[in-house]
């Protein structure tokens, strides 16, 4: 697993945002498009290039009633799996 | 049946003109007129219509979309709508000023094509002299302009052993995604098919220098892959499924499930001019034909793939079957599916000259 210090961004050319027709967050890529599920939104929404993945698996252990180290490989996998897509930089 | 869900992304092909003559161009070999392409005014409607309908993606393609004089004011127009804006192009007529009004006009992305990692195959191939050297410096501009990149290489026997190099370009270009794509055998491709078809052993070489170079370049580049029909078991899932993921405009204004549709004579496809995006996406005739699963025949009805590859593509079961509603003869259930292996053989010993994509039809090769 990739360690909790690294910090993920968007890549170039990613826009993640929410799309009223759809009710729902998409992530848009060059020539790519996802429609992440409800954990990876919120995941996601975290996400601004400064906070690592251990401050966002704080911010999310304190809102989601779940163990620390659970959501911190959850989001971890979450985020490395965007990353082989090409969608973010960890 | 009626679907609600929305379209994901418009194509649209602005024009058929292009500066460059590849051979395996997909474009129907019948290409759209200049006189008759859409009015700036008829794109900027078809843009507000789509981004209303829930697309969340706007691919400018043709032909060359950079030929078009509006292409600038259409990705300002279309980015402001809240589209995603992407453009298709070979690179020849981006220059520094091109680039910076691109910019301004808030494009999201660009897709530089290559047809070789040797600039005089490449120049060939495209039948363009200077259009390779043309095509680095537009890959630098897209780079300097801080703009993500991806440079994508078509590829076919005459040029297949040089993936490596391909990839090896798209390295040294700063490529944020490398796209090595098989032709795909429809309009002028299938016209210079059996010029053009790679053996197996040249494909399964190609498949290994893609595998290790995907290990190699994990999260810094993403390659996607796309292999030809030919030597599959199974069909590819065409657009994503007729009339479930995209429309595609073409120059002169009709609407299609995909670029090659209008292969499919039977059926009548409306126009932009007459109709709404809406009205053409929930109700026309042409995108609810094949449509889902209902329209399908034995033994892609019962079969447990049938919402994975949506039946295939129905222009190549037209081409090579000879009938629309067949089961794409890329599948191995295919009754026609030994159509493949004859096309194959055919290519073996076949000779290496190509018909050029013109817009004036040179006569029958």
């Amino acid at each position: 697993m990739i360690g909790e210090s690294r910090v993920p961004r968007f890549r170039r050319g990613v826009r993640f945002r929410y799309d009223q027709i759809r009710r729902a967050w998409v992530l848009l890529a060059p020539e790519k498009l996802y429609m992440p599920d409800e954990v990876a939104v919120e995941i996601l929404k975290l996400v601004d290039g400064e906070r690592s993945i251990a401050l966002i698996a704080d911010d999310l252990a304190s809102r989601f009633d779940a163990p620390r180290e659970l959501i911190v490989r959850d989001t971890a996998a979450a985020l490395e799996d965007l990353s082989l897509r090409g969608a973010l930089e960890l | 049946m009626n679907y609600t869900q929305p379209p994901m992304g418009l194509i649209a092909e602005l024009t058929h003109r292009c500066p460059l003559q590849c051979a395996y161009c997909s474009n129907p070999i019948a290409l759209d007129p200049p006189l008759g392409e859409l009015t700036t005014a008829d794109w900027m409607r078809v843009l507000d219509q789509a981004a209303a309908l829930g697309i969340l993606q706007v691919h400018f393609s043709g032909g060359e979309p950079m030929a078009r004089a509006d292409l600038v004011q259409l990705v300002a127009h279309a980015s402001s709508a809240g589209l995603y804006t992407n453009i298709i192009t070979s690179g020849v007529l981006l220059s520094d000023a091109a680039m910076s009004d691109l910019l301004h006009a808030r494009i999201d992305h660009i897709q530089l094509s290559f047809q070789d990692a040797l600039l005089a195959e490449g120049d060939r191939f495209g039948g363009y002299r200077g259009g390779h050297a043309r095509k680095l410096e537009a890959a630098r501009r897209i780079r300097e302009a801080g703009l993500p990149l991806t440079a994508n290489f078509v590829v076919h026997r005459q040029n297949v052993g040089r993936v490596e190099a391909m990839i090896a370009l798209g390295e040294a270009l700063q490529a944020e995604r490398i796209e090595i794509a098989h032709v795909q055998y429809y309009g002028w491709a299938l016209l210079n098919r059996s010029a053009l078809l790679p053996s197996r052993e040249q494909l399964e070489a190609t498949n290994k220098v893609v595998t290790t170079a995907r290990t190699r370049l994990a999260g810094r580049i993403a390659i996607d892959y796309v292999v030809p029909d030919y030597y599959a078991a199974r069909p590819k899932a065409c657009m994503g499924g007729w009339g479930k993921r995209f429309i595609n405009i073409s120059p002169s204004g009709k609407a299609l499930p995909c670029h090659a549709a209008e292969t499919l004579t039977d059926l009548a496809f409306p126009s932009v001019r007459d109709m709404s995006l809406k009205d053409i996406w929930t109700d026309s005739e042409a995108f609810r034909r094949f449509r889902g699963t209902e329209w399908m025949p034995a033994p892609c009805r019962s079969c447990d793939r049938r919402e994975i590859d949506w039946g295939g593509c129905r222009c190549q079961a037209l081409a090579l079957a000879g009938d629309a509603t067949a089961t794409d003869p890329a599948c191995a259930q295919s009754p026609d599916h030994a159509l493949m292996a004859e096309a194959v053989a055919a290519a073996v010993d076949a000779p290496l000259d190509l018909v050029p994509r013109r817009m004036r039809r040179v006569a029958d090769a």
